[in-house]
């Protein structure tokens, strides 16, 4: 039993580096010895602050958060989100909070990082002026945006242009302004930031360099007018400050541990302060007069001060880090390794320059050429994961080490370093400092994918940028072990659907039977027979209740209807674009009204109507294909439906008739069966009220025709769609879409939506118009032809299996009698039948 | 230990009523009864059609196919597999379903509740 009194653990800031300390915590023995108390001004948990421009591209603060704070409360931790720490008092041990309590400690850690700096230019403090950091930062900016036109970013180093970003993506036209010569001055060397600056400008982004701000006029208009020194005044609307960050320190004078002449907590190599009981992690660290103002350093000291507080026999010392990066700036690869401007006495430089192509490379490496000292990398980063490996690891370079910059010209092929060449020291992710050694390890420990690495290690979780490299030592390490990767869909068969895909149309396979003979083994399962039967579906499109294919079907495909909770079903005809005439309103009405069946509009603009039992839908569909309603195939993972908004011919803002342009495209790809639903939408303007960018295909009228987005989808995982090609006439547009859903249906995986399939597509939306809009494959003409089949010999599944009396006996609900499911019972709510709960039916059995 | 020393058999249904390789269902003595027909071997096999996870009665509408050698139906609404032989639930041996014999006479389909 345990009696002795718990220590107190405080940590002062919940940013990354906070986080990550409370992670690493958390692993250790002696944590439940301890309580830990976390303190954040910010009123939320800690969030991914490098990926924050995202937040303008729809990601929300719990996409970003590392975890909620009920994670934190159910661990035992004391949380103490969006108060601020007032005081230290190191006599007594106590730390001050502005809310008035006040907490004792055993250890203190500071995590309070820093703070943009505003430098203090003649009308600096305005209403419209503002920093970039927090997510409140964000919000501020994006009310400021709202209806405006314009945004300045003053500072063009790495965050300045990450701000840019951000401010782009509200749809201001965008300015930055650099005091020095070039952009990102401490990366980059003269020419890299020229090419730098031409790429960006190519976006839209106006880049003034060597251009002082010397004053901020807030104008009548509520704007803002930048004054310069050699240069014509700018009007904005939005002025951020990204000029360099500085320690947030002020804590550490409070407490008066020693503190650097130009702002940083000093800390020694244990991360600990000039009191031994309070220690220092992060942006507010002075370690041997160096703020670390990357993330990966942070982490690093956060390893350190958990093993010195926890007594940790392995502490690793901090030893200072590598400050190279990659990174992905308004779509511009940028990469700078170690010392990347040559002050090693003896330095050599090489440089690669290709204006056409906005590619700019330089080596450094030491006066015997033997060494990698650093390198530049801009609009081309793949050489960016082997350079760090040279330098990193001290592997000697090849005896033209121009060769791994230039470009790879026929024979003269560049020489990658191969992960085998990488010793297992050989840092892999430098997020969470994660060797090759330690992912062999892991591997060794019965770890067999890349998935499997990740939870075990953590590498690739934090920036995402060694996600290829991790791959490769992965794949390497398992085939040096003789393990071949199992991608089989089942235990039936050994193949991908992409695989079977190829073997079917190849080898014209038309059944199930011929195909598991000849490819497979036994009898099939709830897996491998619907993928099969979409495959067969999509190539030769034979009627799914066919004789050899009813067998594979899902219940909802073997009766044409989805199945609900209770085994009754619902019905769905088909309404186009969401269109329809009173008469066929009315007419489904009645249908509802004669068979008892609840009604209700769905999000695809369409009415489903709930509560058939199996043999009423013969009945129900002889009567609405009667009335000439076709199927709606909900049942189906097909095209389900098109939505629309009313377009021009109603909108006064419409640009395009959106209402037709639905109806021809639902009517050209109904029927379609693919590896999952797809949903489709048509906006006939940009006020987008069809809610075309969260669908698989979107399309939004133009001035000039049409813009189609791909990819998008609403559900559990909500995606915006990527906007894939601008302005295409009508014919052109089917085309397209043509060409994209026949590609996704030959290649994507089983239950796979358009949006993880392109996701995984390697070269992701690059590569996808490439092949559809350059038809890089030369795939076109043969992904219309087999669209164009499709098109053609469809048939409603409804009429014609209600022609067929041998398909027609399954819609029975017992073989034997006419009787119905006694186990279905309805009540009613809102004027409607709803099933019964568990509890109502037993009453209702009770009473009966 | 029981044995049943003779077995009330019932006519429920012709073979042509069935639908191969796929299941129908029937109500014998009121109770719910999903019977799949597989022609290669003639077998019939009967299992109770009430899914315990799904309150529903729905076994008969689900795919049937083979997992680790054992001959399986998969519930349609939470895909839980069912031995067709036995009734045990793969997912939970807790859970088991009834099972029926069954024979064939004259294309006749007889069943022993």
């Amino acid at each position: 039993m345990n009696s002795k009194p718990k220590q107190n653990l405080v940590i002062i800031g919940n940013g990354m580096v906070g986080h990550h300390f409370v992670a690493e915590w958390q692993k250790q023995a002696c944590a439940q010895d301890w309580q830990l108390h976390i303190i954040g001004e910010e009123p939320v948990s800690a969030y991914d602050r490098v990926h924050l421009s995202e937040y303008f591209q729809g990601k929300g603060h719990s996409d970003l958060a590392y975890c909620q704070e009920s994670d934190y409360l159910s661990l035992g931790i004391k949380t103490y989100l969006g108060v601020k720490a007032s005081g230290i008092n190191k006599a007594d041990k106590t730390v001050d909070l502005d809310n008035g309590e006040t907490i004792t400690y055993d250890k203190l850690v500071l995590a309070t990082g820093s703070y943009p700096f505003v430098p203090p230019i003649p009308g600096y403090q305005n209403p419209r002026s503002f920093v970039y950091r927090t997510l409140d930062d964000l919000d501020a900016i994006k009310a400021a945006a709202q209806g405006r036109t314009t945004g300045v970013v003053i500072g063009g180093g790495l965050l300045g242009l990450e701000a840019a970003n951000a401010l782009k993506s509200l749809g201001l036209k965008t300015h930055v302004i650099e005091f020095a010569p070039r952009l990102m001055p401490v990366q980059l060397d003269d020419g890299a930031g020229q090419v730098l600056k031409e790429k960006i400008e190519a976006l839209d982004v106006t880049v003034h360099t060597q251009t002082g701000t010397q004053s901020i006029e807030h104008t009548a208009e509520d704007r803002l007018k930048l004054h310069f020194a050699d240069a014509d005044p700018l009007e904005t609307d939005v002025l951020v400050f990204s000029a360099g960050i500085r320690p947030q320190d002020a804590l550490g004078k409070i407490a008066d541990i020693d503190v650097g002449e130009r702002g940083g907590i000093v800390i020694n190599d244990l991360c600990q302060t000039s009191d031994a009981d309070i220690y220092a992690i992060g942006e507010v660290a002075l370690w041997q007069n160096r703020i670390y103002g990357l993330v990966a350093p942070g982490y690093r000291m956060a390893e350190t001060a958990v093993a010195s507080i926890a007594g940790s026999e392995h502490i690793v010392p901090f030893q200072g880090a590598d400050m190279s990066t990659k990174l992905k700036l308004l779509g511009v690869d940028v990469g700078s390794i170690g010392d990347a401007h040559a002050q090693t006495s003896g330095a050599l430089s090489f440089r690669y320059h290709n204006e056409s192509k906005g590619v700019y490379k330089k080596i450094v490496t030491t006066a015997d050429g033997k060494r990698l000292l650093g390198a530049i990398l801009v609009g081309d980063n793949s050489a960016y994961d082997t350079l760090l490996q040279y330098h990193l690891n001290d592997i000697e370079l090849p005896a033209e080490p121009d060769s791994l910059i230039l470009p790879n010209l026929g024979s003269n092929a560049a020489p990658a370093l191969g992960v085998d060449a990488l010793p297992d020291s050989a840092t892999i992710c430098s997020c969470l400092n994660v060797s090759k050694g330690d992912i062999i390890s892991a591997i060794d420990a019965g770890c067999c994918s890349v998935g499997d690495v990740k939870s075990s290690t953590q590498a690739s979780t934090g920036c995402g940028g060694c996600t290829a490299m991790l791959k490769d030592v992965v794949d390497a390490t398992l085939e040096a072990r003789g393990v071949t990767i199992d991608k089989s869909l089942c235990e039936h068969f050994e193949h991908t659907r992409q695989e079977l895909f190829h073997l079917i149309q190849v080898n014209e396979i038309k059944t199930f039977d011929a195909l598991i003979e000849k490819h497979g083994r036994g009898l099939g399962c709830d897996i491998c027979k619907p993928t099969v039967s979409s495959i067969l579906a999509s190539i030769w499109n034979e009627p799914v209740l066919n004789q050899p294919h009813v067998k594979l079907q899902d219940t909802n495909d073997t009766f044409l209807a989805n199945m609900q909770k209770n085994g009754t079903f619902s019905v769905v005809p088909r309404i186009a674009g969401g269109e329809i005439t009173p008469d066929g309103l009315i007419f489904i009405g009645e249908v509802a009204k004669k068979y008892n069946l609840y009604t209700k509009i769905t999000g695809g603009q369409r009415i489903d109507m709930f509560g058939a039992q199996l043999h009423e839908l013969p009945l129900i569909w002889q009567e609405l294909v009667d009335a000439g309603f076709e199927t709606g195939q909900a049942y189906g993972k097909s095209v389900r439906t098109v939505k629309s908004c009313v377009g021009s011919t109603w909108c006064r803002y419409g640009q395009q008739d959106s209402v037709s342009m639905a109806i021809l495209i639902e009517n050209r790809y109904k029927g379609l069966r693919a590896p999952h639903k797809l949903k489709f939408a048509v906006s006939g303007c940009t006020r987008e009220c069809a809610e075309a960018q969260s669908k698989d295909i979107g399309v939004i009228a133009t001035e000039n025709g049409w813009n189609l987005y791909t990819c998008g989808n609403g559900g559990m995982k909500p995606r915006h769609a990527d906007l894939f090609a601008t302005d295409l006439n009508d014919v052109e547009l089917i085309r397209t879409i043509d060409r994209l859903l026949m590609f996704y249906i030959r290649t994507a995986d089983r239950l796979q939506r358009t949006a993880r399939w392109m996701d995984n597509l390697e070269g992701g939306l690059d590569y996808l118009k490439d092949v559809i809009l350059n038809d890089s494959l030369g795939l076109g003409e043969q992904l219309e032809a087999q669209m164009n089949r499709i098109v053609e010999t469809f048939e409603c599944e409804w009429k014609s299996t209600l022609q067929d009396p041998e398909k027609m006996k399954r819609f029975r609900t017992f073989v034997n009698t006419d009787a119905s499911d006694s186990n279905v019972v309805f009540v009613a709510e809102r004027d409607q039948i709803r099933p019964a709960t568990t509890d109502e039916k037993a009453n209702l059995i009770a009473t009966a | 230990m029981t044995v049943q020393v003779t077995k009330q058999w019932q006519k429920v249904c012709t073979k042509k009523d069935l639908v191969a390789h796929s299941g129908v269902a029937a109500l014998v003595d009121g109770k719910q009864v999903a019977l799949f027909y597989l022609p290669e071997n003639d077998a019939i096999y009967a299992i109770q059609n009430y899914c315990p996870f799904s309150d529903a009665n729905v076994i008969a509408r689900g795919i049937i196919g083979d997992l680790k050698g054992k001959l399986v139906v998969a519930s349609p609404i939470y895909k839980q597999h069912f031995c067709l032989t036995t009734g045990e639930c793969l997912e939970d041996n807790t859970v088991k379903l009834g099972v029926f014999d069954t024979k064939i006479e004259d294309d006749h389909i007889h069943i022993a509740l």
